[in-house]
């Protein structure tokens, strides 16, 4: 796939459809991959890569590239797809300067997953028939099944259409995927509030405030975020203490409800690896069960389910009323 | 700031709209019907004026309860403030249950301007619920309290 | 920093029985920023209001607050007395120690403990107030009046007797509305037309009222007191201040097939046509659909015998724009569409008819001349089934009628019951309701003497079903009251259907910003209190858009609403509250959140140009609230996730600062 991406790249900038291209380049490591732009087929020879580890969501970038002069060639996973979308509805991208090539994604692997089952000095790991085959300084070959290995949002996708485009590289759109994504969400749920309590304690008070999840998160692309700025009266830019770190992450939790399409950057970019999908999906999973489905940037919404009320909507109460949490 | 050597005594942070709910107060004021001093009232415009972030700033700070109080769905002043709030209040409500926040502190309350019995009732049975959950810990910074 | 004056109001014993006012003087004169502190009596009194007055003054205060009962009751006298002595009234705060305090806390130490707590949350606040200065804006002194049904004429008969200009636009040739079609009235029984075409004219001759017949509402801008609207004037291809209406041209055209909408196609008319013998405008009206000559080039007929050179082929579609200070939406209604109801063979025998059909069929001006014939053999019926609420009080959830009772529908039905059997008294009227509702003025006895005096039967009772069978219309239903089921050999069926608001009335709101509910009626203002108001500002409402009513209702809210127009045009600049929403442009991202939830349309966007850190420039797409729409309810700022929308008088950091002092 990644010389089909690069030779339509190619030629999208030899017919000057765009003078530029959003893509992934090569990093030291086949795992460490980086969002980058390509100005030409040279670059695009030499650094431009598409594996397992192609995992960034390009859509966060596509605000500042579409403000600039030209059109730039972007090619967008599903998830990356929803979240442009969702900035379109929200006049963050400019849908006039991007030529958009739809590619499909069969699931991006971790990296530390990986480590994890025990192979250490790691050369290379090649990708064949779904599975990957990992190298060693050893000169061992370890073949892992790719779906042990997912990330998170992978293992947990909700869709592999992709929602806007201008073409698909392979011709066809993927579907929706039936998931179990809030299953988790619901095991919190059904703690004792000191359990939770103690969960949250533990995983939010790891968090070394690198801002790495606010970075990287397509609806927390603020001109100024309220935490850098002193007018807000809650700017904080530091750990201080656990306490902070609960603030912080509620805040952004709720400033991207009804906005996050649950593309999972957040807990994928996290050092501490704090599960911070758990706190979005929390959001989305009560908006869907109070006020209907809805899924951020799947369609040209005006209104998501925060911006947008019924009269018969269900008091605050009810979220010490309803079943599924126990207590 | 000051160590606290008293014996406890609840802090209670009530938002009230200025249409309905904060002149549901004034009627519970002018009809002397009591509830106790440890509410303190801040005026709002509209419940949708309440930013989940105040709320959050005033457990930070050491409150033990936030109480919203809007009018009726369907009253609102504004037409449709109250329903915003009802869901931003639904949210976060569930979102702090989620992180393990006793359930209880943190209310809405419809109070009509009419309504000063029910605002002072209110107030009282809030107040009763927070003094059985006790200090708010969970929430609080703790270098507001100390020097 | 501010220089904060802070003053004790004692209201006699009211605050001070229960709470040490000197200690709360005392105590808040420590507060950092507070340069003055006083307790009084009555601070209200004319003495109290000096001594704020002169401590403004003599310690150049640049902020002030004030402990003492309810801001709903005196901020406004404290803040004008501050005004008089040169501070800006909006740097005043107040704290409620009266009815949050003194009036509820019988022990004196918590009471002063809780008052110096409140004050201190003032203090806070004022320390951040800014002076703020309302906004003023001109009112163009002409109101635009949409539809030209009774509530429009209504409407701009009285503002124009008021002395200001009105146009009515109204998208059919002719105003009227629905009420020219009618023919009696309940329940006086007076003629639709002797008691409505003597108001057309009115309006046609007022020297206030310009009639803008054949024209629609194209975009609407600016907002309270400035609206620009533009005006889409449909070609008539007759030149309307020619023509004379003589109408030898509609008596000429060869085209006779165009179905007539007047009599809501119960009879045909020529391509060229004036609605009705009292249009007004009185011109003719050529239907391009139908005309040969605009159709093929061949024809020409009325241009040829035309006395006065009125017919003008070439003529397109042209705009107008015109400045107004109000608007009002009298956009009316119409009966739904019965093609989810084939129960009731509708669409499958002309003999079964709306009730809007049967007043045509009963009007001396009607297709029958007003001789009740049925429409498929024009024979006289002698049985004939009303059936009311026809998708009227449906279930919310079905897929067909509307939830909501018509109100009208029970009256006419039984006025057209009772005329039925006055004019013809060899005929069976069966009439089959779910509830009979007669409120109103003479309404019940109206009813009563349809089934007293008339004997027109009524079953209260659904119609199940009708069934076209040679000639006859098989009605089945049941009878409730009876408990049995009912068949009846009806010769015709006429169906009370549900009215519903003009499909115009949507994207009509959409372009005034104004609110409908889920059924497309226009929202009010305030239910109980602001019933003639839309929640935007400088946009009234008239008549069935805003719900179900009848003429009288009609009328009368069209006057009422004609006096919040003339109350409004009255006005020579409008002040506005200045603490509304404003966005800080450096945050601002465009996203659209805030316009969202704005429930008065206050937030538009504009592509600024910001010079970047690097010396570039960037366009950037940012909120802006026009402050003379924007209420200060504060949605917007909530909805902000930059924080770039805040609210004066009720900003984030002021919030902040108050819950701050609260919680120390």
């Amino acid at each position: 796939m990644q010389d089909r991406m690069i030779a339509r790249a190619k030629e999208l900038l030899e017919n000057g459809t765009v003078d530029r291209v959003m893509g992934w380049k090569k990093g030291e490591f086949i795992y460490d991959v980086t969002p980058a732009v390509f100005y030409t087929a040279d670059e695009l020879e030499k650094d431009f890569v598409m594996n397992a580890f192609t995992a960034a969501n390009v859509s966060k970038y596509l605000i500042a590239e579409t403000k600039k002069p030209g059109r730039i060639l972007a090619f967008l996973k599903p998830c990356d797809s929803y979240s442009f979308r969702q900035l379109m509805n929200e006049h963050r991208v400019d849908r006039d300067n991007v030529y958009i090539v739809g590619i499909p994604s069969w699931g991006k692997a971790d990296m530390e997953k990986i480590r994890a089952l025990g192979i250490t000095g790691i050369t290379d790991i090649t990708e064949k028939d779904g599975d990957l085959l990992v190298t060693t300084v050893m000169r061992e070959t370890h073949a892992v099944k790719k779906y042990d290995v997912y990330l998170e949002k992978c293992k947990n996708c909700k869709s592999k259409r992709i929602v806007v485009y201008d073409e698909l590289l392979d011709g066809e759109n993927g579907e929706d995927v039936p998931n179990n994504r809030f299953d988790e969400v619901a095991k919190i749920e059904a703690m004792p509030p000191d359990e939770r309590f103690a969960f949250w304690r533990g995983e939010l008070s790891r968090c070394i405030r690198c801002n790495a999840c606010r970075n990287v998160c397509p609806a927390c692309s603020c001109e100024k975020c309220v935490f850098d700025n002193p007018k807000s009266g809650v700017e904080n830019k530091a750990p201080a203490d656990d306490f902070e770190e609960n603030l912080f992450h509620i805040i952004r939790a709720y400033h991207v409800a009804g906005r996050c399409t649950d593309c999972g950057e957040c807990s994928r970019v996290c050092p501490q690896h704090i599960p911070l999908h758990l706190l979005n999906r929390k959001f989305i999973k009560d908006m869907n069960e109070l006020y209907g489905d809805y899924q951020a940037g799947e369609t040209e919404q005006v209104r998501h389910p925060v911006t947008n009320y019924r009269d018969d909507d269900a008091e605050p109460g009810i979220v010490y009323t309803r079943g599924g949490s126990g207590r | 700031m000051q160590v606290r050597n008293e014996p406890w005594k609840p802090l209670i942070v009530a938002f009230c709209c200025n249409w309905c709910s904060y002149a549901g107060a004034d009627l519970a004021g002018t009809n002397r019907l009591n509830y106790p001093a440890d509410v303190k009232i801040i005026r709002v415009p509209c419940s949708c004026r309440v930013n989940p972030l105040f709320i959050l700033r005033a457990f930070q700070r050491g409150a033990d309860g936030v109480i919203v109080c809007g009018c009726h769905p369907g009253d609102c002043h504004y037409t449709s403030g109250n329903y915003y709030a009802r869901r931003r209040m639904t949210l976060l409500f569930s979102m702090l249950d989620y992180l393990g926040i006793e359930k209880g502190r943190t209310r809405v309350e419809w109070v009509s301007a009419a309504e000063g019995q029910k605002f002072a009732e209110t107030m009282n049975s809030f107040v009763e619920t927070i003094v059985s959950l006790g200090e708010n810990k969970r929430l609080e910074d703790l270098r507001c309290k100390t020097e | 920093m501010q220089r904060i004056g802070v003053f004790v109001c004692w209201c006699g014993s009211n605050i001070a029985g229960t709470v040490d006012v000197k200690k709360v003087a005392q105590t808040l004169g420590r507060e950092p920023g507070v340069v003055f502190s006083a307790d009084y009596q009555y601070m209200c009194s004319q003495s109290g209001q000096d001594l704020i007055k002169d401590s403004i003054k003599q310690y150049k205060l640049t902020g002030a607050v004030i402990c003492s009962c309810s801001p709903r009751m005196h901020e406004n006298t404290f803040r004008k007395a501050a005004a008089a002595a040169g501070l800006n009234p909006y740097m005043v705060e107040i704290a409620n120690i009266r009815e949050q305090v003194s009036w509820i806390h019988k022990d004196m130490a918590a009471g002063t403990e809780k008052a110096i707590i409140l004050g201190r949350a003032a203090i806070a606040k004022v320390h951040l107030n800014a002076p703020l200065i309302a906004g003023e804006s001109p009112v163009t002194k002409r109101a635009l009046v949409i539809g030209g049904g009774i509530a429009g004429i209504q409407t701009a008969l009285d503002i124009a007797d008021a002395g200001f200009p009105v146009d009515i636009v109204e998208k059919s040739p002719t105003i009227g509305g629905k009420m020219a079609q009618l023919d009696k009235t309940f329940p006086t029984l007076d003629c639709a037309a002797c008691i409505l075409t003597p108001k057309m004219v009115e309006a046609a001759q007022h020297e206030n009222v310009r009639i803008l017949a054949y024209s629609e509402v194209a975009e609407v801008k600016g907002f309270v007191g400035n609206f620009t609207v533009k005006i889409r004037r449909k070609a008539r291809y007759v030149k309307e201040d020619v023509c004379t209406g003589c109408g030898l041209c509609t008596e000429k055209c060869p085209q006779k097939k165009a179905p007539d909408e007047f009599n809501l196609g119960l009879s045909n008319r020529r391509a060229i046509y004036i609605p009705f013998a009292q249009a007004v405008p009185k011109v003719a009206t050529i239907d391009p659909d139908y005309c040969m000559m605009l159709k093929t080039g061949k024809c020409g007929v009325c241009s040829k015998v035309c006395g006065v050179k009125a017919i003008d082929y070439t003529q397109k579609d042209e705009f107008i724009e015109e400045n107004y200070g109000a608007i009002v939406a009298a956009t009316g209604f119409e009966p739904i569409g019965l093609d989810k109801f084939d129960e009731f063979a509708y669409s499958l025998s002309p003999d079964v008819v709306t009730s809007l059909e049967y007043e045509r069929l009963m009007n001396a001006a009607g297709p029958t001349g007003g001789t009740l014939l049925r429409p498929s053999d024009l024979k006289h019926p002698h049985t004939i089934v009303f059936v009311q609420c026809v998708g009227s009080r449906c279930d919310e959830k079905s897929e067909k009628g509307v939830p909501y009772c018509s109100k009208v529908c029970c009256m006419y039905t039984a006025k057209h019951a009772m005329l039925t059997r006055e004019k013809y008294p060899d005929t069976e009227v069966y009439v089959f309701y779910i509830d009979v509702r007669t409120p109103g003025k003479n309404f019940d006895e109206f009813y009563r003497r349809a089934v007293e005096q008339y004997d027109v039967h009524y079953i209260k009772g659904m119609v199940g079903k009708v069934v076209p069978e040679n000639g006859k219309l098989k009605v089945q239903a049941s009878d409730l009251l009876e408990n049995r089921q009912l068949h009846i050999d009806a010769d015709m069926v006429v169906l009370a259907a549900a009215i519903e608001p003009d499909k115009s009335a949507r994207p009509l709101a959409t372009m005034l910003t104004a609110s409908m509910d889920t059924n497309d009626f226009f929202t009010e203002a305030h239910p109980k209190l602001r019933p003639v108001e839309s929640p935007t500002a400088g946009v009234f409402l008239a008549g069935m858009c805003q719900g179900p009513k009848d003429i009288p209702e009609t009328v009368s809210q069209a006057s009422a609403c004609a006096a919040k127009v003339i109350g409004l045009l009255n006005k020579d600049r409008l002040v506005g509250n200045p603490c509304v929403a404003h966005s800080d442009e450096l945050m601002c991202n465009g996203c659209s959140q805030c316009a969202n939830v704005c429930p008065y349309g206050a937030i538009t966007y504009a592509d600024k140009e910001f010079r970047m850190p690097d010396r570039t420039t960037a366009v950037r797409r940012v909120a802006q609230v026009n402050p003379a729409v924007c209420q200060g309810c504060g949605a917007c700022t909530v909805t902000c996730p930059s924080g770039a929308m805040d609210l004066f008088g009720f900003s984030n950091n002021q919030i902040m600062a108050e819950v701050d002092a609260i919680c120390k």
